[in-house]
């Protein structure tokens, strides 16, 4: 981990004793008390604690929730609708629960926007990144299959087009396509042997994602965090204690977005849902228009943007996948965009693309809904491909401050204070 | 020391029998590994029960000319249409090389068969159309099976949800499917009644 002086100093005998033979205390006071952090993180660096936070929240609300829900076909929908009305405070713990997915993404989507703008992938934070990817394609997993549990038309309908995505591979290697999603099932169509694992698997991938998030936080621990100058911590005067600093911007950030977040529980329960998923899955008869939870737009509308099946759900995988390779398509050397003009433009032209395959993601797949969201899937891939290589070579970047204290105190920056690495 | 490094040494010209040993005994203990998995990954393939509701047998006799029924075979929904001379008609008019998927797609012939109308139905009960009802881009239920349903520019079943069109011999003519809606197996006990799977 980052090496830095530590200030633990265990005063009691019991103090003494524990840091002798287990030192627990003397890591977390390293790790989340004197960890030297930028000084000059702005509120997008709050959004680490805020998917912690959400993610002790959907397990603590989850494992409540699998106390009363019965993961049959015959009693799922019912068992959610018990929980809702009989339940003590199981309207409250399930709408927690529901909207805390939503939530759950918006802050992933803030935080990966904030890594991307400010080059956070690029050398020595590649690995950080590469974890991030994999606990995003494991929240996605989590997410799909928690949906699911509910049983309604849109649970049901969910499962059976996301599944049958992988019968795709037909066109490869005839008939290991639908192998694979008779083995997914359990059956000859989604039925409840596949409520059941799904259940099963929602309940064991939280744990996963813990477990990727404590490697996450080591691997940033390593390296120490980046910062809107995309400058490295040079000197002591270019960091302040994690505690009670940072501690206490990511406290008034996460008040914040739980005050958001609680108006959507107890006002908007079901604003992010979908109106059909309160009708009973029914194996016969599909919705006229079917639609994913929101955060799974965009690659929706990837997915249907291109005319042929197999090339489709190739597409809408490497969309996700192609984030792993981001460290190295971007060739620049400056990490922040906040210092190179030219990326700056092309970044905002990808976010909004990827807003844009949300909407037409959420409209039927006709007409120039189709055409529109070619171009902005188009632009999605051009953008990693062809605009980070490219540009990154090409933009002249503007001058970077000297140091991280320089960036935020002018150059009256007290470089005299500087212990080590004043040169840059 | 200096033995137990020469023991370990990969720098020796000729593999030695503790090489061979070490080789064998990982070798045993991945196929141990891959033997062992083998119920893990199985148990979730469909089970005994599941392939046990094999067949159904139907009363043809309600469906008059024109109208179609769905009956649950194996939990997929199967398309049962008592198709008019006009559909039977235009089915038969469509030229092979208009279609999008050539394949007959019909359990109860070799794979290869070219998707003719009469290769999807049973001769002398042409007007009869057995299909899977879902759709092979992926799985929703087509549209067609009410009077009141779209059922696409081809007059057959319309999938709503990413807008695939199949005819009145359940082929697929535009949209993203990939092939055919599927003929299950299924043969006439009699004029009235037939047995599916």
């Amino acid at each position: 981990m980052a090496s830095h002086e530590s200030t633990f100093r265990p005063t009691s005998r019991a103090g003494k004793w524990i840091d002798e033979r287990l030192p627990l205390p003397r890591m977390m006071h390293g790790q989340f008390v004197d960890f030297p952090t930028p000084r000059n993180i702005n509120y997008l660096w709050t959004t680490g604690g805020l998917l912690t936070f959400f993610l002790g929240v959907q397990i603590a609300t989850g494992i409540v929730l699998a106390m009363h829900y019965v993961p049959t076909a015959a009693d799922a929908f019912n068992s959610v609708e018990h929980i809702r009305r009989d339940v003590n405070y199981g309207w409250l713990i399930r709408n927690i629960h529901a909207v805390g997915a939503s939530f759950f993404f918006v802050a992933a989507y803030i935080h990966i926007a904030r890594g991307l703008y400010y080059g956070s992938y690029k050398n020595p934070r590649e690995v950080l990144w590469i974890l991030g990817v994999i606990l995003f394609l494991l929240m996605m997993a989590t997410a799909f299959m928690g949906y699911s549990l509910p049983w309604g038309q849109m649970s049901f309908w969910a499962v059976t087009v996301i599944t049958n995505l992988f019968s795709s591979i037909d066109a490869v290697i005839p008939g290991l396509g639908t192998r694979i999603v008779q083995w997914l099932w359990g059956g000859y169509s989604v039925s409840s042997a596949t409520l059941t694992r799904f259940y099963a698997l929602h309940y064991l991938l939280p744990f996963a994602i813990a477990g990727v998030v404590g490697l996450h936080i080591w691997a940033l621990h390593v390296v120490g965090q980046n910062n809107p100058t995309g400058l490295d911590i040079k000197s002591a005067s270019d960091a302040v204690p994690m505690t009670p600093y940072a501690v206490m911007k990511d406290v008034f950030a996460l008040s914040v977005f739980v005050l958001l977040f609680a108006w959507f529980v107890f006002y908007l329960p079901d604003y992010l849902g979908h109106a059909d998923n309160y009708i009973e899955a029914n194996p016969l008869s599909t919705p006229p228009h079917i639609v994913p939870e929101w955060y799974f737009l965009p690659y929706y509308a990837i997915l249907r943007a291109i005319p042929d099946k197999l090339l489709g759900v190739i597409a809408m995988f490497s969309s996700i996948l192609l984030l792993i390779f981001v460290p190295w398509l971007d060739t620049s050397r400056v990490r922040s965009a906040k210092y190179r003009p030219v990326y700056k433009w092309f970044f905002w032209l990808f976010v909004v693309s990827v807003i844009a395959l949300g909407y037409l993601g959420s409209k039927p797949a006709e007409g120039e809904y189709v055409w529109w969201a070619r171009v902005f899937t188009a632009y999605y891939f051009l953008h990693l491909l062809v605009v980070l290589p490219i540009v990154g070579v090409m933009e002249t970047a503007r001058p970077l401050p000297r140091s991280i204290a320089e960036s935020v105190l002018g150059k009256a920056a007290p470089k005299q204070r500087a212990g080590a690495g004043g040169v840059s | 020391m200096q033995k137990e490094a020469d023991l370990t040494s990969h720098s020796a010209e000729e593999p030695n029998r503790r090489d061979f040993i070490v080789i064998a005994a990982q070798a045993f203990a991945a196929v141990g590994a891959a033997v062992a998995l083998w119920p893990f990954i199985h148990q979730m393939n469909p089970d005994a029960s599941t392939q046990a509701q094999a067949s159904i047998e139907v009363d043809l006799s309600p469906i008059r000319e024109g109208q179609a029924i769905t009956v649950s075979w194996r939990g997929k929904p199967v398309f049962i249409r008592n198709r008019t001379a006009d559909e039977v008609k235009a089915a038969r008019a469509v030229r092979l090389a208009d279609l999008k998927d050539p394949l007959a797609r019909n359990d109860a012939m070799p794979e290869r068969t070219r998707a003719t109308d009469e290769n999807r139905t049973k001769s002398g009960k042409e007007n009869w159309l057995v299909l899977v009802g879902i759709c092979t881009h992926l799985g929703c239920i087509p549209k067609g099976q009410s009077m009141g349903d779209a059922r696409g520019d081809y007059g057959g079943w319309f999938c709503p949800c990413h807008g695939s069109h199949y005819d009145t011999a359940g082929r697929i003519r535009f949209g993203p499917a990939p092939h055919n809606l599927e003929v299950p197996p299924y043969e006439f006990l009699s004029a009235t009644q037939i047995k599916i799977g």
